[in-house]
């Protein structure tokens, strides 16, 4: 099987910044891919790439098995690109920006009314199809800027933070009209900075940081992978926490408090031997707890764990950073 | 050399059908067609620019024309209009510079540029449109021309010449802004780089006859390219009058504007497209 994306030691620089450092990946068809990554790590500038819109200074990249150093405008042909901007002429209603961009795809005039039609019914817009976009709501402006890229039907989707600063329902609705790509044939790679966009929304994961992919799977895998088991204590009294971290730092590594939440965690190696212990210590200290659990570390932790930085965080303000 | 990492396919998915792309005819015209399309649904664009070019030829009209001698035997006002529906273009053409650079901020260049058509066709498309609301910028200063007290005293088949000639330079110096929207990047600086083009529209023949100028700021005007064209125009409009205010023929400032037109539309031409290509 031809990977829809094979990239072989990508690098590019911008004067001091080197924005890619060697980025290694393949991937295979079917799949929905989320790019995860702190800021300035390299996932705009490597979608770039992908998109035919800068070329690396070294490496090689193809796309569904088309080299895109040597043969962009074939690239073009099978991919689909929604910015980090909803690029739609604002003075046109949406079925005329569907169709002109169906139109620009290779679609007869009659093929192109007929795609408008469906993506309107997909990015459920059909009873807005008709109003100028300047009059649509932000989360309608991010439907029918990924509906803009759907009508020629790429293989390969690239979408450069695709919800952006949309509200929880229309992000929830965007995942929806994503995940329903894949089975048309349309693979996804997405980029973003919330990691419940990345767990909710991907089959995997891509991790980069620096320019390159320090971690990638599934989900369950990253998590398996990169992160110990969480022993998790619950306590009454906020003012048995710092003992509670006492023992639980003896127990395992990286033990953290949280105050308001009265919880206090630490990744451990054996999870059930962990919490046998845990258990016992707490009993003999005659702490109160409410709870105790042992869990997966959250793909938050993994992230810290693999990037020694928090992920972004879901409210910070939006980046306009261009590669 | 770091490990690959290798993502794991999902089996039985099928497989999105190549998009041709349109050729370069079509994917012109749909650029063209968009561009038609915001002009006249967004009239803010071109209303403001209006009001502001009809306030300008009426503060030298009845202003300063007073003040102004013309050095012949022709009136301020025919000496004022033709300079001042030529240099329409500059001023139309900053508002091109500004709409590619905001096209550039927004993303919409860089879709454009992800899709499977020619990429000239992005620039052939936008020159187009522009050179259509360029020929409607040129109407409509004449017509203002004409309301303050502008007549013509050449033959109408000069003037049609002289139109002509208008848009001819106008789709030249439209290349000069595509390429200032395309390196400028924001509107904002689009604009500002747009202002740099004003010394050309003041430092020529446009508003006052360039002999009551001091001799390095003479000389400027005399060898910059919107002065031949003014001239060329004005020869035309205006007949005998004007033409006795030349230096040389009438025809003389046609083929040098002629010339000018087609070097500025080789340079900044290849120049937008070095640029667009460039990746």
């Amino acid at each position: 099987m031809t990977p829809i994306l094979e990239a072989r030691g990508l690098m590019k620089r911008y004067g001091k910044t080197q924005a890619l450092a060697g980025l290694d990946l393949v991937v295979n068809p079917g799949r929905v891919v989320a790019l995860l990554g702190p800021n300035g790590a390299g996932k705009t500038t490597f979608v770039r790439a992908v998109a035919t819109l800068l070329r690396p200074d070294a490496g090689t990249l193809h796309v569904d098995g088309i080299d895109a150093l040597r043969k962009p405008a074939k690239v073009r042909q099978v991919i689909g690109l929604a910015g980090q901007f909803a690029a739609v002429e604002e003075a046109m209603s949406g079925r005329e920006n569907l169709e002109m961009v169906g139109r620009l795809f290779g679609l007869s005039r009659k093929e192109a009314k007929a795609a408008a039609v469906t993506v309107l019914d997909q990015m459920q817009l059909t009873a807005d199809a008709d109003r100028l976009v300047r009059t649509y709501s932000g989360g309608m402006r991010r439907r029918i800027d990924l509906g803009i890229s759907l009508v020629g039907t790429p293989r390969l989707l690239l979408l450069d933070e695709p919800t952006a600063g949309l509200d929880p329902g229309s992000r929830i609705h965007l995942w929806d009209a994503i995940r329903s790509l894949v089975v048309t044939g349309t693979d996804i790679l997405l980029t973003t900075q919330y990691l419940d966009e990345a767990d909710q929304l991907a089959s995997d994961i891509v991790i980069i940081d620096h320019g390159k992919v320090i971690a990638a799977g599934t989900p369950a895998e990253l998590k398996t992978r990169a992160g110990d088991d969480m022993i998790e204590v619950h306590v009454r009294d906020a003012d048995d926490l710092p003992a509670v971290s006492g023992v639980l730092a003896k127990i395992g590594h990286n033990p953290r408090a949280d105050l308001p939440q009265r919880r206090a965690y630490v990744a451990v190696d054996d999870g059930s031997s962990g919490l046998m212990d845990t258990l016992r210590v707490l009993d003999s200290h005659g702490i109160t707890v409410e709870d105790v659990s042992l869990r997966r570390p959250t793909l938050d932790e993994v992230f810290l764990a693999l990037t020694g930085r928090p992920a972004q965080t879901t409210d910070s303000p939006r980046q306009h950073a261009r590669a | 050399m770091t490990d690959t990492y290798v993502l794991a396919p999902s089996p039985g998915v099928p497989r999105a059908a190549v998009n041709t792309g349109a050729g370069l005819r079509v994917s012109s015209l749909l650029v063209a067609g968009r561009m038609v399309r915001k002009f006249a649904r967004t009239p803010q664009l071109i209303v403001f620019t209006t009001i502001q070019s009809a306030l300008f030829l009426f503060v030298f009209r009845f202003a300063f024309g007073g003040a102004i001698g013309t050095g012949g035997s022709l009136s301020y006002v025919n000496f004022l209009v033709p300079g001042f529906i030529a240099t329409t273009i500059l001023w139309a053409g900053m508002g091109a510079a500004t709409g590619v650079a905001e096209d550039v901020e927004h993303g919409f260049i860089d879709r454009l540029r992800s899709l499977p058509i020619p990429r000239a066709a992005v620039l052939i498309g936008r020159s187009l449109a522009d050179l259509a609301l360029m020929v409607w910028s040129l109407a409509i200063a004449a017509i203002f021309g004409f309301a303050v007290g502008f007549r013509l005293t050449g033959s109408i088949s000069e003037a049609l010449a002289a139109f002509g000639l208008c848009v001819l330079f106008g789709f030249a110096f439209e290349w000069v802004f595509m390429v200032i929207g395309l390196v400028g990047g924001t509107a904002r600086a689009a604009q500002s780089m747009g202002m740099m083009i004003t010394p050309l529209v003041f430092l020529s023949s446009a508003y006052v006859p360039v002999k009551s100028m001091p001799t390095g700021v003479r000389q400027f005007s005399e060898i910059q390219p919107v002065t031949p064209m003014i001239n060329a125009v004005r020869g035309l409009a205006t007949g005998a009058r004007g033409a006795a205010l030349l230096e040389h023929s009438t025809g003389y400032y046609v083929g040098l504007s002629l010339a000018w037109a087609a070097a500025i539309f080789v340079v900044f031409g290849l120049l937008a497209f070095l640029r667009f290509a460039r990746r």
